[in-house]
Parts: C-alpha cells; sequence; structure tokens
C-alpha cells in the first residue's frame, strides 16, 4: 500500500515539480496552490474527506483505493518540493549543453535532467519515503487491518497491551532501519561521484 | 429533505462554536506539545552533540527509537501502555506527551545538525578568548544555531499541529472528532470534512507566513 503510493506520488512529483518551476504563470500557480494546499492538511483529514466524503459526490472508493488515493495526493506533495529543490539547485549549463546538442527541451529534460536530478536528490528523497511508509500507519482510522490496527485490536481484546505495543513498535523500528538500509545503499550506487 | 445548499450554511452557523472549541483544544494540543518538544529536544540535541559516549548513546537510541515510529503508534501506546504502570493519563494528556516526545525527536536531530555545522574554529576562537563552554554557547553557538533552525523548527510545529489530528483517535475533542461530530448529527460528510481541511489549512499557513517573516526579520545581512 504504502509502496504503491509512493511509487505514484514519485510520478506526480516529478511531473510537479516541473511544473512548479514552469514559464507559464497559470501552469505553476496551480502547482503551487496544489503543494501549499496538501502540505498545510493533515493526512488524515485527507483519508477522511475521500472515503467518507467523496461517496456525497458520487464516488465511492473502497477503504484501499482511497486510502492509497490519499497517500498518493500527499506524497506527491512533498515529493514534488524535493524535487524542486534539485531542479533549481541543477547547474544551467547542462540544460544548455543539451540544447547546443541539438535536443528539444523534452529530450533534455527526459535524457538529462530526470536521471542526474533522481541521483541527487536520493537522500532526501529517501527521508520522504520512510517517512510515508509511517504514515501508512493512518490507514487504521478507516478500519484497513495494517500494522496499527491489528495491535489495538490485540490490545483490546486480550489486554496484553505492553506486549502488543512493544511489539508493534518493535516491528516498525526494524522495517524503518531495514528500509533506511536499502536505501542508503541505493543512495551509494546512485551518487554523482564527486 | 431540506434544502442542502441553505441547509448547509444554516448547520455550519450553528457547529461555529463546536469549531471554535475544537480549534482551541488542537491548538494548546500542539502548543504544549511543541513546548515540551523543543526544550527536550535542545537538551537531547545538545547530549547528541557535546555529550561523552554514554550520553550520547543514549540520545542516538532515543532519537532513532522514536524516529522510527509512527505518531499514531505512538499517541496509542502512551495512551494505553502508561496505564499498565498505574499512570492514568486523560486522552489530552497523553496526546500532548506523544506529540512532545515525537517532535523532540526531530527537534534534537535538527539542533545536532545546526551545532555541528558551526565551524569549529569558533568554538576554539571562543576558548581561546578565554569563554566558559556557557559563555560560548549562549553568545556565540546559540545564536547562529537558532537561525539555521528556524525554518526546520516551523516545519516541525507545522507538522505538530498536523499531527494533533490523530489525536483524535483516543477521544480528544479536537478539530477532526467536532468535525466527525458535526457529521454525525448532519450528515454533511463532504463539505463539512472541507471545512476541517480549509481550518487545518489556513492554521498551517499562517504558521509558515509567520515562520518566513520571522525568518526575514533575523536573516544576517
Amino acid at each position: 500500500m504504502a509502496f504503491a503510493s509512493v511509487l505514484a506520488g514519485t510520478v506526480i512529483g516529478l511531473f510537479v515539480a516541473f511544473a512548479l518551476i514552469s514559464k507559464h504563470g497559470l501552469i505553476r500557480r496551480s502547482a503551487q496552490t496544489y503543494v501549499t494546499a496538501i502540505r498545510n492538511i493533515p493526512l488524515m483529514i485527507i483519508v477522511l474527506f475521500i472515503y467518507f466524503g467523496l461517496p456525497d459526490a458520487g464516488l465511492v472508493f473502497g477503504e484501499i483505493e482511497s486510502f492509497v488515493f490519499a497517500l498518493t495526493i500527499y506524497a506527491g506533495a512533498y515529493i514534488a518540493e524535493v524535487f524542486r529543490g534539485g531542479l533549481i539547485a541543477m547547474p544551467k549549463g547542462i540544460t544548455e549543453a543539451g540544447l547546443a546538442l541539438g535536443m528539444s527541451n523534452i529530450k533534455v529534460n527526459i535524457y538529462i535532467k530526470i536521471p542526474l536530478l533522481i541521483r541527487s536528490v536520493m537522500p532526501a528523497l529517501s527521508n520522504n519515503y520512510i517517512s510515508l511508509f509511517k504514515d501508512a500507519s493512518i490507514a487504521a482510522v478507516i478500519a484497513i487491518p495494517e500494522l496499527t490496527f491489528q495491535t489495538r485490536r490485540i490490545n483490546l481484546e486480550t489486554f496484553k497491551t505492553i506486549e502488543a505495543w512493544s511489539s508493534a513498535t518493535v516491528i516498525y523500528v526494524i522495517t524503518c532501519f531495514f528500509i533506511a538500509f536499502l536505501l542508503r545503499r541505493v543512495e551509494k550506487r546512485v551518487a554523482i561521484p564527486k | 429533505m431540506m434544502n442542502l445548499n441553505t441547509g448547509f450554511w444554516h448547520e455550519l452557523w450553528i457547529s461555529i462554536d463546536d469549531f471554535a472549541v475544537g480549534i482551541g483544544v488542537a491548538l494548546s494540543v500542539s502548543a504544549l506539545a511543541v513546548i515540551m518538544g523543543t526544550v527536550l529536544g535542545v537538551v537531547i540535541g545538545l547530549g547528541l552533540t557535546y555529550g561523552n559516549i554514554v550520553i550520547r548513546t543514549l540520545a542516538r537510541i532515543y532519537v532513532d527509537i522514536i524516529r522510527g515510529i509512527p505518531v499514531l503508534v505512538l499517541i496509542l501506546a502512551f495512551f494505553y501502555v502508561l496505564t499498565i504502570w498505574g499512570i492514568n493519563l486523560d486522552p489530552f494528556q497523553a496526546g500532548v506527551l506523544a506529540l512532545g516526545v515525537f517532535s523532540a525527536a526531530h527537534v534534537a536531530e535538527m539542533t545536532r545538525g545546526a551545532l555541528q555545522n558551526i565551524h569549529s574554529g569558533q568554538r576554539e576562537a571562543s576558548l581561546a578568548l578565554g569563554l566558559t563552554f556557557s559563555q560560548t554557547f549562549i553568545s556565540v553557538l546559540m545564536p547562529q544555531a537558532l537561525r539555521q533552525i528556524l525554518p526546520t523548527w516551523i516545519n516541525t510545529v507545522i507538522e505538530t499541529v498536523k499531527g494533533s489530528t490523530l489525536v483524535s483517535i483516543i477521544g480528544v475533542v479536537e478539530i477532526t472528532l467536532v468535525t466527525q461530530q458535526i457529521i454525525a448529527r448532519n450528515f454533511l460528510t463532504m463539505k463539512f470534512y472541507a471545512v476541517c481541511a480549509l481550518i487545518y489549512f489556513c492554521i498551517g499557513f499562517s504558521i509558515e507566513r509567520f515562520g518566513k517573516y520571522i525568518e526575514k526579520k533575523i536573516a544576517i545581512k
């Protein structure tokens, strides 16, 4: 669930990041609105809005679909900011060199900027991925049986409070360390050599 | 069925008091949590940077573990687990404590980052001038570190306000739970969640703007 949202969020983030630095006022403005709005609204409200609110407008999603949808929108805004930072930091010479070689703007973006971008923002990106994984615990509020929801159920059914919450903690911490470890490996592999 | 359009404005009008209470609770949970998180976080951050090996390891363990746990789990854990040892916190206290502990870990990390970023020559220079450690810290390191921390700290404040939605799950009547209660009364689900989102947006946006303003004010020219 977290994985699907993170992937989709990265793609959205990439597009929005380009929109954020676009020369067209309208595109830039709407991308900015999206990012500012989403970053200031708690994820839980987005989840509740999509799961309970949208059926009012005739859009009914299942629990998992609506959560993935919410987390994707949320992730998109945060990841867009990361990518925007990376794009701004990119030296102008790179674009100019690409254009001088006769590449079109789109080709420069796809073949030169995006690969470099992903490599340079990987550390910031992996931080975001880890917090998105943790945010997936919010799925518990619409009764998706993930780790937090199950822990709470076990706690209330068996009254083994300490056991339940400490195992949940251990599982989360270990999973986070594991993801962090994997992402560090990826970071090292893709890092731009200095 | 009454006309939904006028119904919404009427419902909104009669819920204003509830929302006001909710906003007050949400803001006080966040404010208390931020104060606690900042004080605790700075202390732990100092431990991380200047402590001896034992203090440093303990602080590292704290920060890494807390940062690895979702806020929701922390809130639920504080609410359920502490009762075992006979500490009965009401939902409000448990929420503040959980959010405070959470933001402390983040503040600690950014304090460490800011302090380590300051060139070590400055510390040596102050020692050479005969300043004690606390003098160095207060008049040399802290002013620089504060400027560097501010943008991230503002982010943590916004995150904490957003995190305060989660305390609705243990029954603190803040904006989210107020919204849910209102919706249970009038079934205007989408509209009232939109109102709720708008309230959070206004709070977050004004904190962000205020932060930018302060940042400009104290920037070194």
